[in-house]
């Protein structure tokens, strides 16, 4: 996902001059031939996230489109304020694009883990988030995004799914059945391996923000599950709205907030917050009943 | 041999200039330096080290395996699930570990506020170190630190190693970004260079610029 995104990014910065760059060293590399194609545009700000989000504010107020790069952690957590006073505050937007994740980095240990960024903008308004669950979903998202101003979050992540569904921006079903369960970005081929008996709806979205609520209220008959690759419950305020007055149990699956003081893979961290096939099956069976 | 054991360290070579450019300031601070060994590791009247430049600890992991804080055998699996040793060091898994670090520009701040409790607590002997690198003081929240502890006098030191990886440079060099610090600049390799400037103790912080090859 991070090469499709250099990529595209990098033909946006050739194809459209109020394209802007603004990266704080992280992929400053890759990006090499931007930076040098495009210096008064395309700028590496060193090892300075919080300014990274300033210039972009400040861009962003000429009329600039500025897209900001950098682990999740370091451009969601660090930089919130910037984000909430910088952009937010003076009603401009920019489109900020992370690495890492919840737990990509799992050998790096929990300073370069986020699983609380899709949380933290929730504290704000008017963000829209985009969690890809393949690669193929991600240029769409770039260049959709540098036809407008709004705020963009995309969150870029190593585990994908084995197919992309660029057409997930409201609740796409790929499967019928029972009880709804919601994947979120690369949670969907987890969530299908660990339903593929079960009588249940699975339905799929890389853009858990805004919510489609319309279509959850649609496809939810009593039950929801919500699996989502960042912190669990993130989106049950939202659900909750969604189903406002009509009977439901929900369940929200996600990233513990207890830290995992270990290293490893993601997939070592996944399997112990429960988001691996095995893991949701058995909470799936929990919640619904081992009749599902 | 600290040198030997850093040759053990596998799994993180990215960062593995980082580790090299380090290993003689810490070997330093150890062997000459700090008066903290396994047996003191707990004490409350310790000197502290804080490697603020978390992303490069093979070296850090190193001496501390040779001085006994650690077993040398969990040098082997940096990294790997089940491991103590990340690629960043965590102070609640490793013995001998003062503070959890690895995102830049938290080592400082934290070494401010180490300095100031135990000279609230009386331990006016102890001495407090900070470790970072040249690019890490790009971060804004080293600079607020920096004058803090300039307008408090505290009587820290941090030592900045220098191999000119700061993404644009820091023109009038290093100490011009430390006014109110007393300075010693150093050999990042000449261990008696590096003893020298650890041992000011000027009244006030104190900043040891060690020069090391330039990165890549």
């Amino acid at each position: 996902m991070r090469e499709t995104f250099i990529a595209t990014t990098t033909a946006l910065l050739d194809e459209d001059p109020r394209t802007a760059l603004v990266l704080a060293d992280i992929s400053a590399d890759a990006f090499g031939p931007a930076l040098r194609r495009h210096p008064d545009r395309a700028l590496n700000v060193g090892i300075r996230e919080q300014l990274m989000v300033g210039v972009a504010g400040g861009l962003a107020l000429t009329g600039m489109r500025p897209y900001l790069h950098s682990y999740a952690p370091f451009l969601i957590d660090r930089a919130y304020e910037q984000i909430k006073l910088d952009l937010g505050h003076q009603d401009t937007g920019a489109v900020l694009v992370s690495i890492g994740g919840s737990y990509d980095a799992a050998g790096a240990g929990y300073t370069h883990q986020s699983p609380g960024d899709v949380a933290l903008l929730d504290t704000l308004d008017g963000w829209t988030v985009q969690v890809p669950g393949h690669r193929d979903e991600v240029p769409a998202m770039l260049r959709a995004a540098a036809r407008h101003d709004d705020r963009v979050y995309l969150r870029l992540v190593e585990q994908e799914n084995s197919r992309a569904y660029p057409d997930a921006g409201k609740l796409r079903v790929l499967k019928r059945g029972g009880p709804l369960v919601l994947a979120v970005g690369p949670m969907l081929d987890p969530v299908l391996a660990a339903t593929r008996d079960m009588d249940v709806t699975v339905a799929y979205t890389n853009t858990p923000r805004p919510l489609d609520t319309e279509g959850l209220r649609l496809l939810t008959e009593a039950e929801v599950v919500v699996v989502e690759p960042y912190l669990a419950g993130t989106s049950a305020r939202l659900v909750s709205e969604a189903l406002n007055g009509l009977p439901h149990r929900s369940l929200h699956l996600g990233v513990g907030r207890a830290e995992v003081r270990n290293y490893g893979t993601w997939r070592d961290h996944a399997r112990v917050h429960g988001l691996d096939e095995a893991g949701l099956r058995r909470s799936l069976q929990d919640f619904l009943g081992t009749g599902a | 041999m600290t040198v030997t054991t850093l040759r053990r360290l596998t799994g993180d070579q990215k960062h593995a200039p980082s580790a090299h450019s380090t290993l003689d300031v810490i070997r330093v601070l150890y062997e000459r330096v700090l008066r903290i060994t396994p047996e003191t590791a707990d004490d409350p009247d310790r000197d502290r080290f804080l490697l603020s430049k978390g992303h490069g600890p093979a070296a850090y992991y190193a001496v501390l395996a040779d001085r006994g804080f650690i077993p040398d055998g969990w040098l082997d699996r940096m990294g790997e699930w089940h491991s103590r040793l990340g690629t960043h060091p965590d102070r609640v898994l490793i013995p001998g570990v003062e503070a959890g670090t690895g995102s830049l520009g938290h080592g400082l701040g934290l070494a401010v506020g180490v300095a100031l409790g135990l000279r609230a607590q009386g331990y006016a002997q102890t001495r407090t170190f900070v470790l970072l690198g040249d690019a890490e003081l790009d971060e804004g929240s080293n600079h607020e630190a920096i004058a803090y502890a300039a307008a408090i006098q505290l009587p820290l030191t941090a030592i900045v190693i220098d191999n000119q990886s700061a993404t644009h440079g820091w023109p009038g060099g290093i100490p011009a970004r430390f006014p109110g610090w007393s300075v010693s600049m150093v050999d990042g390799h000449d261990h008696d260079e590096i003893e020298h400037g650890l041992q000011v103790r000027s009244g006030r912080p104190h900043l040891v610029v060690a020069a090391v090859e330039t990165k890549g």
